[in-house]
Order: C-alpha cells, then sequence, then structure tokens
C-alpha cells in the first residue's frame, strides 16, 4: 500500500528545517544572519520539496508514495513510517511556501533588545517558526497513527511558545487557552488510539495506517473510536462549538504565528478528518454524518455572522476562517469525489488567503498601531498598493471567480448537493454573507474621506514644509512587503485558472480514500450521480 | 463459627536444614549494606577536612559498583536465603531475585548516585548546603549557631543515604511479608532523619520529619497488623503459601483475609503516597531538604511500587477479585486528588508533591492492568519518572533568593528571560510530567494506560480514561508554571540561579537527558523492562 522511496525525501524534509532552527538559534551572530539564515533554510525546505514532489507519482496504484518506514517502537506496535498521498502532498507544499513567506513577513515582528543577549528573542523567534515547519511537514506525512499522535501534540509546545512570548497583551490567556483546549482534545484522542491498536491486528508495526485500513470493527466500538478522533479533530478544525480558542489565540499571537496557526495547522483537523476518519471507520463515518454536516452549516453560519459583527481585524479574519473550515468539512462529509476533491483544494486555497489576510491586515496594523477597524478609514488614498493587494486577498477570502477560491467553494457546493441538498443550499449563503463581511470591511478601512493628520509618501515629497506640517507620512508597500504579497497573489490566480493542477494530484487520492469508504458501505455512491439511498 | 474446621497449618521440618544463601545474587545487596557500614567508620575516624570527599566518593563508588554486580546477580535468579522443605515440598526462601526486583534494584541504584551527587552540592561551603550542621539542636539556639561557627558538618547523611538505598533495594525483593517489614523500616528510618535536616526555614523540616515519622510509624503498624491477620489465615508469611492458600481455603475465612490484605496494602500506599494515604506526602516535601525530597520521590516510588507489585502478583494474586475493586478506587481517588489539588498550589516544592501524588495514581492503573504487561510498563515508568523528578528537584534547590531557596510559584516569574538554559530545562521536565509526546512522560503513560484498556477490561478502561482526564488538568498546572517562567515578566527582586558545582550539574544533565532520550529512543529500555517483567514464585 506505501510505495518505498529510495531516497527519503520526507525525512530530509522534516530534518532541514530542524536544523535550521538549532543554526538560528545557537550560532552566534547578529539577529539579521539569524534572519537571513532562517529564510535561507526555509527556502532551501522548499526546493527539495518541490524536487520530492516531482517523485511523486499520480498514476500510482498505492496509496502512499515517497514512503519509509522503519521500527520506532516496536514494544507498543510503533513504527517510523512515512509517506505522502495527493491530499497530504500538497498540504505539506502549502506549509513550504508558506513559511518563508511568514517568516519574511514577520522580520520586524520582534524588536531586537539591547545588550549582549539581545539578539535572542528574535533568534528564538524565528527557530521557532522552523521547529514548527518540522512538525508541520511530520504530521501530514506520518503513515502510523501513533507518529501522527505524536506530532499532533508536540507540534503544540512551539505554538505555545509562539503565542506566549511573541504575542499580544493578553497572550498567556490566549496560549493557555490554546494548549488546553488542543489537549484536551488530543488526549481523548489518545485513549482511542490505544483502543484502535488493540482492536486492529497487533503486532510490532500495529500502528500502520494500512494495517488499521477495512478492519471490521463492532459498530458500537467503531463509533466510540470515531467520536473520540472526531472530538481531537474538530478542535482543531476549529468547528463551532469548540471554535473558542481560535479568536483568541490568532488576535493575540503575532501575524506570522495566525498565519501558520490557521493557515496550516487548523488543517490538521480536516486532513484527520479525511485520513482517520473516515478512511478507518467508514461505518461511523456515514453514522454520525448528519450531526457533522449540522455543525458543519452551523460553522459556515455563524462563523459568518460572527465576522460581520467584528470590529477587530485580526478577530474578524479569524472568524471567516471558522466559516471556511466550514465549507470543508462540509466537502468531506458530502461523500462525493467532487466535495471532497473541492474539500482538499479549499484547504490549499484556504492557507493562502488567509495568510494574505492575516498579513496584509497586520501592515495596516503596524501602520496605524491598532487593530481596530473604526480606527481606519480613507486608507486607499494613502496607501492604495496596499490597499489593491488587501482588496485582492478580500476577493479572495469572498470567493471571487477567477480567484483560487472559488474553485473549491463552487466544487464543494456542487459535491454536496447530491447528498446533502439542504445543507447545500443553507451553506450557499455563507457565500453572501462572505461577501458581506469583506466588502464591509473593505469600505470602513479603505474609503471614506482621508484620514486626519496622515499623508501618502508620494504626496509627502511634494508638499512644501509648510504643506508638511501636522502631517505624518504613511509609507506605502516596502520591498519586503512586496515579496510576501507577490507569491501568495500569484497562488491566488494561478490555482484559480488551473486549479486542475492541484486537482489531479488531490483526485487519485480522494478516490482511494472514498474506495476504503465504499467497501464498507456499498450503497455509497461517490460519484453524486444518484442520490437515493446514500449516506443515510 | 466453630463449624469452620481450620486450615490445616503446615508444619515445620522436623530438623533443622541449613538455608541456602546465593551470594552473587544477593551481591548488590551486600555491597550497599557494606559501603554504609564503612561510611559509619569514615565518619567516626576521618578528618572533618576530608571527610565530606571520602563520603560522597564511597556513596559514588559503592553505588556504582553495586549497580555493576546487578549484571552478576542476573545470571543467578532465583528464590534464596531459605530452604526448600523435603517433606512438603514448600519453598521457604526469604528472598526472590528475579526480573523486577533486580530491575528495582538497578533503578533505586542509579538513581541514587543522582540523588548523592545532588546532596553533596556544597556551594563552596564545607560540608552539604542543604544540610543543617547541627540537626538535634532547636532551631535559632545558641548550641546551633556554636555549631555552625565551629565548622560542624553533615556528612552522617551519605551513610543514612546508603542505608535508605539498602532497604529501598531490599523491599521489591522480600519474598515474605516480614521481609517486607523489616526492609520498609530500613528504608524509613533513615529517611525520617533526613527531611528533618534542612539547613533553612528548619522548623518546617523538623515538622516534616515528625509528621512524616508519625505517620509513617502508624502506616507501619498498620502493615504488621494485616501480616498477623494473614498469618492467621494461611499459617505462614511467604508469599508463595499464601498464594496457595488463598487459592484453596475456605470462604469462611474470609474475615482474616480481607483486611489483612487490606491492611498490608495500606501500609505500602502509604509510602507512594496514594490517596487517601497522602497527607504526608506535601508537608513532608516541602520540609525536608530539596535534594533529599528528590531522591525520595525518585526512588522510595520505585522501591514500594515494587513491593506492590509483588504482594498484589505473588502473594494476593489468588485473591484478586477480593482487593481489586479496592485498589481500583484507591487509584482513581489518587489520580482526581493529586491532579486537582496541583492546580490550587502555590509552592513549588508542594506542586511537585501532589504531582507525585498523581503520577502514584497513573502508575497504580498499570498495576491493575494484572499483565506481564503491566508489569513493565510500571517498571518503566518507574525509571523515566525517577530521573525526571531527581532533575527536577536539583533545579529547585538552584533557584534563590538571598541565599534560600526561593520556593514560590511568584518567584518563579521571568526566570527564563534571564536563565534561559536552567529555564528551559525545567520547562522540558514540566512538559514530561504533563506527558507530551517527545518525553519520556509520553511514553509512561502510554505504556500504563495501553496496558490498562488491554488487559484491565471495562474497569481498566475507565481507568485510563480518567487517568487522561486527569492528565489534561495537570497540563495545565505545568503549563502555568510555564508561563510564569518565559511568559511573565520579572519582579525587582529577582531570584537567581547559583552556578551548581560539577556533581548536581552531572545530575541534572543526566535527568534531563535521560527524559528526553526515553522519549525518543524508548525500546531499549522497554524491552529490558518487558523482559524483566517475569516473577519467580
Amino acid at each position: 500500500m506505501t510505495a518505498m522511496s529510495t531516497v527519503p525525501w520526507l525525512t530530509i524534509l522534516g530534518l532541514i528545517p530542524l536544523v535550521g532552527a538549532l543554526v538560528v538559534a545557537f550560532v552566534p551572530g547578529s539577529a539579521e544572519n539569524a534572519k537571513r539564515m532562517a529564510i535561507g533554510f526555509s527556502l532551501v525546505t522548499l526546493v527539495v520539496g518541490i524536487i520530492a514532489a516531482t517523485q511523486f507519482d499520480r498514476a500510482s496504484t498505492k496509496q502512499f508514495q515517497l514512503g519509509e518506514q522503519h521500527p520506532w517502537i516496536p514494544q507498543f506496535g510503533v513504527s517510523y513510517s512515512l509517506g505522502v498521498d495527493g491530499i497530504a502532498l500538497v498540504l505539506i507544499l502549502m506549509a513550504l511556501v508558506l513559511t518563508p513567506i511568514c517568516l519574511l513577513a514577520a522580520w520586524h515582528d520582534v524588536p531586537e533588545e539591547v545588550g549582549p543577549r539581545g539578539g535572542q528573542r528574535v533568534k528564538t523567534y524565528f527557530a521557532l517558526i522552523l521547529v514548527l515547519e518540522t512538525f508541520m511537514v511530520g504530521v501530514f506525512a506520518a503513515t502510523d497513527v501513533f507518529l501522527f499522535y505524536v506530532f499532533f501534540e508536540a507540534m503544540l509546545i512551539p505554538v505555545y511558545f509562539l503565542i506566549g512570548r511573541f504575542g499580544g497583551p493578553r497572550r498567556q490567556y490566549a496560549a493557555m487557552k490554546f494548549l488546553l483546549f488542543s489537549l484536551a482534545g488530543g488526549l481523548i484522542m489518545l485513549v482511542a488510539v490505544i483502543a484502535l491498536y488493540l482492536q486492529g491486528p497487533g503486532g510490532t508495526d500495529g500502528f500502520l495506517i494500512e494495517r488499521l485500513t477495512g478492519l471490521s470493527l463492532d459498530p458500537t466500538t467503531e463509533r466510540l473510536l470515531f467520536v473520540g478522533f472526531f472530538f481531537a479533530f474538530a478542535v482543531k478544525a476549529p468547528m463551532v462549538p469548540f471554535h473558542t480558542w481560535l479568536p483568541d489565540a490568532a488576535t493575540e499571537s503575532s501575524p506570522a504565528t495566525a498565519t501558520l496557526l490557521v493557515g496550516v495547522l487548523d488543517k490538521v483537523g480536516t486532513f484527520g478528518m479525511i485520513r482517520f476518519c473516515l478512511q478507518l471507520f467508514p461505518e461511523a463515518s456515514t453514522w454520525a454524518t448528519p450531526v457533522v454536516v449540522a455543525l458543519a452549516v452551523l460553522s459556515v453560519i455563524y462563523g459568518a455572522l460572527l465576522a460581520i459583527g467584528q470590529t477587530d481585524m485580526m478577530r474578524l479574519v479569524s472568524y471567516t476562517s471558522v466559516s471556511h473550515f466550514g465549507f470543508i468539512v462540509l466537502g468531506i462529509f458530502a461523500f462525493t469525489n467532487v466535495g471532497q476533491g473541492g474539500s482538499t483544494l479549499y484547504m490549499v486555497n484556504h492557507g493562502f488567503s488567509t495568510a494574505a489576510l492575516f498579513l496584509f491586515a497586520a501592515m495596516l496594523v503596524r501602520r496605524r498601531g491598532s487593530k481596530r477597524i473604526p480606527d481606519f478609514g480613507g486608507w486607499q488614498r494613502i496607501t492604495p498598493a496596499l490597499a489593491g493587494i488587501f482588496l485582492v486577498a478580500g476577493l479572495s477570502g469572498l470567493a471571487l471567480p477567477g480567484l483560487s477560491s472559488f474553485v473549491s467553494e463552487f466544487l464543494v457546493l456542487v459535491g454536496s448537493f447530491p447528498t446533502q441538498p439542504v445543507a447545500a443550499v443553507i451553506a450557499t449563503t455563507g457565500i453572501i454573507l462572505a461577501a458581506l463581511y469583506i466588502l464591509l470591511m473593505y469600505k470602513r478601512v479603505m474609503t471614506g474621506p482621508k484620514p486626519e493628520g496622515l499623508v501618502g509618501e508620494r504626496e509627502h515629497d511634494r508638499l512644501d514644509e509648510s504643506g508638511r506640517r501636522g502631517l505624518t507620512a504613511v509609507r506605502d508597500l516596502t520591498t519586503r512587503e512586496k515579496l510576501v504579497a507577490a507569491p501568495l497573489i500569484a497562488a491566488f490566480v494561478v490555482l484559480g485558472f488551473l486549479p486542475n493542477l492541484a486537482l489531479n494530484v488531490i483526485n487519485p487520492a480522494v478516490d482511494k480514500t472514498l474506495s476504503h469508504v465504499q467497501q464498507a458501505i456499498p450503497t455509497l455512491n461517490p460519484a453524486g450521480t444518484v442520490a437515493e439511498g446514500s449516506s443515510k | 463459627m466453630t463449624a469452620v474446621a481450620p486450615l490445616a497449618l503446615p508444619t515445620l521440618p522436623a530438623a533443622f536444614q541449613q538455608s541456602n544463601v546465593d551470594y552473587l545474587a544477593i551481591l548488590p545487596l551486600l555491597i550497599v549494606f557494606g559501603t554504609a557500614l564503612i561510611g559509619v567508620l569514615v565518619e567516626a575516624f576521618a578528618s572533618r577536612e576530608r571527610r565530606h570527599a571520602i563520603q560522597v566518593t564511597l556513596a559514588v563508588v559503592g553505588l556504582l559498583a553495586a549497580a555493576a554486580a546487578i549484571i552478576l546477580a542476573a545470571k543467578h535468579q532465583g528464590l534464596t536465603m531459605g530452604l526448600t522443605d523435603g517433606s512438603t515440598n514448600r519453598q521457604l526462601f526469604a528472598l526472590a531475585v528475579d526480573g523486577p526486583a533486580l530491575f528495582m534494584q538497578a533503578t533505586i541504584l542509579l538513581l541514587g548516585v543522582l540523588g548523592v551527587l545532588t546532596m553533596a552540592e556544597r556551594f563552596g561551603g564545607v560540608g552539604p548546603d542543604a544540610f543543617t550542621p547541627s540537626g538535634a539542636s532547636t532551631p535559632g539556639s545558641a548550641t546551633e549557631t556554636a555549631a555552625a561557627r565551629a565548622g560542624a558538618l553533615t556528612s552522617e547523611v551519605f551513610p543514612l543515604t546508603m542505608f535508605a538505598i539498602f532497604g529501598m533495594m531490599l523491599f521489591p525483593t522480600t519474598n515474605d511479608l516480614i521481609g517486607m517489614f523489616v526492609a520498609l523500616e530500613v528504608l524509613s528510618l533513615p529517611l525520617y532523619i533526613l527531611s528533618g535536616l534542612a539547613r533553612r526555614r528548619r522548623l518546617l523540616s523538623q515538622e516534616a520529619s515528625l509528621k512524616y515519622f508519625l505517620l509513617g510509624a502508624f502506616s507501619s503498624a498498620f502493615f504488621l497488623f494485616g501480616t498477623a491477620l494473614l498469618y492467621g489465615y494461611a499459617g505462614s508469611v511467604y508469599f508463595g503459601d499464601l498464594s496457595k492458600a488463598i487459592a484453596s481455603g475456605p470462604l469462611a475465612m474470609n474475615g482474616l483475609l480481607l483486611p489483612g490484605a487490606f491492611l498490608v496494602f495500606v501500609g505500602l500506599l502509604f509510602k507512594v503516597g496514594a490517596v487517601p494515604f497522602h497527607a504526608w506526602t506535601p508537608d513532608v516535601y516541602q520540609g525536608a531538604p530539596t535534594p533529599v525530597t528528590g531522591f525520595m520521590a525518585a526512588c522510595t516510588k520505585a522501591a514500594a511500587f515494587g513491593a506492590i507489585l509483588r504482594l498484589a502478583y505473588v502473594g494476593l494474586d489468588t485473591g484478586r477479585w477480593e482487593w481489586t475493586n479496592a485498589l481500583v478506587l484507591v487509584a482513581l481517588l489518587t489520580m482526581v486528588v493529586g491532579s486537582v489539588l496541583s492546580v490550587t498550589q502555590t509552592d513549588m516544592k508542594r506542586l511537585l508533591a501532589y504531582s507525585s501524588i498523581a503520577h502514584a495514581g497513573f502508575i497504580l492503573v498499570g498495576v491493575l492492568a494484572f499483565d506481564r504487561k503491566g508489569v513493565g510498563a510500571v517498571l518503566f515508568y518507574l525509571v523515566a519518572y525517577g530521573f525526571s523528578t531527581i532533575a527536577a528537584f536539583a533545579i529547585v534547590s538552584l533557584v534563590r533568593q538571598n541565599g534560600a531557596e526561593a520556593t514560590h510559584l511568584s518567584q518563579w516569574a521571568g526566570l527564563g528571560k534571564r536563565y534561559p538554559v536552567v529555564a528551559g530545562a525545567f520547562a522540558f521536565l514540566m512538559l514530561a510530567f504533563a506527558g507530551i509526546p517527545l518525553t519520556s512522560g509520553f511514553v509512561s503513560k502510554f505504556g500504563v494506560f495501553s496496558a490498562a484498556i488491554g488487559t484491565g477490561g471495562a474497569t481498566g478502561t475507565v481507568l485510563a480514561v480518567v487517568g487522561v482526564l486527569c492528565s489534561a488538568i495537570t497540563v495545565f498546572v505545568y503549563a502555568r508554571v510555564i508561563v510564569l517562567m518565559f511568559f511573565s515578566d520579572a519582579p525587582d527582586d529577582a531570584v537567581e540561579v547559583v552556578i551548581p558545582s560539577v556533581s548536581t550539574t552531572f545530575s541534572i544533565a543526566i535527568g534531563t537527558l535521560a527524559t528526553l532520550a526515553l522519549g525518543v529512543l524508548p525500546s531499549a529500555l522497554l524491552d529490558l523492562a518487558d523482559r524483566a517483567s517475569q516473577f519467580v514464585r
């Protein structure tokens, strides 16, 4: 089921950032140097990741490729086993692209302190992001349930430190809330992980996903195990009503942390639903579908409504994510190829569009010194370029045709309609709400009369001494910020017009996952042509 | 009552028979005991200037030699110190040198080395820094001042520790109730003294000592009374006889068996600090000199759980259904009370004390799996927890304000910003206690919980679920410590971290590295624990 690879690509991918983190944290030198090295390491990782992706064979009949497998703790049945299918591959690539962008965006997040060890804080910050990259690769690449759990939990620690040490005023509260919510979910999953092993064939490699797929479990056991896993993923994703940690964590952490947290880490939740809930517990997944779909629709609508009401820009963006995650979960539990393929593409697109929203909003916040939307207004007159990219990010968030998120949202809705028509119809209103929260935010921040006391840089240069009095110049995009924005916007457009670049990799993996479900539930019809009798 | 026929009491051997002793099997015990005796002589005859160095070297060499001797003893496993009665073929052996016993002995020896090294810390003074120069004097009295001025030092802590270690090694090795009682006393008495010897906050220390002694004496009495009842039931104190007697004994005699088994367990559960026999733990952990606390927390727990395992798996195994429910209740209470009460603690040592209570509960979950896997998991847990806890207490002893240990939580605020390495190590140990993956704490918890779910049936699953929930509670506690150290700002009268000598640094480094190594690559030790999990009968 796993195609082994002669070169341990995935281990290398994980090791480069880890080595980078050690170098960045402990090699003496200026903080500037450390930042450059951090970017360097993340770029090398990206290049290696792309090379590894070229080794991926779309037509392969094996579920996982680029595989590696070594015994790790044979007494517990644990292997160090890595491998990717199309879903994991695109998510890993997304994480690898986002990391250097976030590092670049985080350039001035942490002020250098005075003193001989003043640069250490900056170095720690960049090193922690690199450590996080290692875990992000590991969690998507793990093909052993125990190993996945290890990465799933270990990942919390760097994020906990990133929020708690480098966040805003309420960072202690936010960090603790994040940790407790995630760990509570994770520990429930731990019991299910142990119980799952005992249901499986056991032995020294009994935790491998392939050994645990297709077990004929007793229905009650299977449902309990499903709930154990799903709870952890629902907290992570986050779905209403387990979402309350996200706005706090995302608002209080630095923009780069928030991006990785919402853009990549939360995807582990929806990824886990596909990889573990659906593949390992197909019967229980269809059993739970009504509740899950209801929660998903609730997330779509409730998240959007809350987003409309926010006055804090970062909080607004995090609530839009709650809404988007509702779409993703809906697509997954539609049990159609189209819906699930759309959901996976949605995960990738959402990663980029959330990154854009968080990072571009942070550029505004840095200039204004406030996150409150009412503190802005008329900013397109002083920072036209920033307003432009902010609009593109917003349009991507509301799924404008031509930009990538449109494709995925469309696929999710089309894919859900055959099996979940009511839910799909209700969720569609989420698109209208999305237009509301994005455009209202843009209107309040960017349009309107020119802000008092501020002036654009160009105009400032044109004014003479007396004209400048009482005016503060605001810089438009710097080169560094343009470098942050360019790849993100490119991703929107490219994936918007050529979604098949990703879909061709994703779809075979989705087909394989759904074929596991179909083996257990023969009445299921993933092609979605006849809705009768399915997913009941 | 009169209708019940008395059990046929086994008759004693008719003629005197010499007992068989395999000296190689008990060599580690002999070495430690011998070193302790030499230590007493050194105390009497060596000059004051050299006494400290001699005692520390002697103790460490003795412990390492004994650890090496374990390898020899491992080839001579079996029952020893006794005889096989020719007529009835009964095994009357006082000691059982088997896998679990030797594994526990090795654990106690290695942890003992680290414990002795932290106790040896002098911070540039003449004697061990943590210990008062004159333990018998009234705190603050003229005698005490005179003793301190005269340069008196408390190097007798090292022979005392060696006696305690001897008792600890004996505890899981004994094969009968009387031997177990003797070992219990041998390990306890030196600890009562050591707890009262703290140099600073001496009233607290003496209170701890007295409390520990009184409650300890009480629990010993329980143990002894239970032994008497069990002797009345089985007519023998040997575990083998006990097990056979329960298997064949009439139900009507349960009036002796049940209270007997329960009282014996009380004596042992007291030593591990299980709820409701835990009341001494926070006070003693707080009052005792910090290096002693670390040593006690790690080694006493290992020894006492070794003894509990033997009692539960060898002595009273056949009567399991009689006492399991009580023990399940104790395990549940221990986990819940330990983790919930640790939330409210404001003193670092008390926090670690409640954490050790919660850990005792988790280990009990492994004991209640009633399976070889459970034994292996418990053995692993004790090693992992021991290394982490000794290192943690060693770090606590370094954080000081005006020369005295700063154990109040608020004093630790901002420590991570000024002492990133020490605070980083402590944070790592906290994560291990919390059971985060890639630390030994996670592997330990996984081991006991999976054993419980695997073979403990529905009860085991309930225990594991409660254990997991309690872990979540304790995460809050440990995360709060990390928040304090790393995310808070230091107060103006900030504490300092004293630069320790090589010996303490070594203990902390080994403890922390072992915590990491057992988390990342646990399979070698798991394998060893698994192979050592078979008891001889």
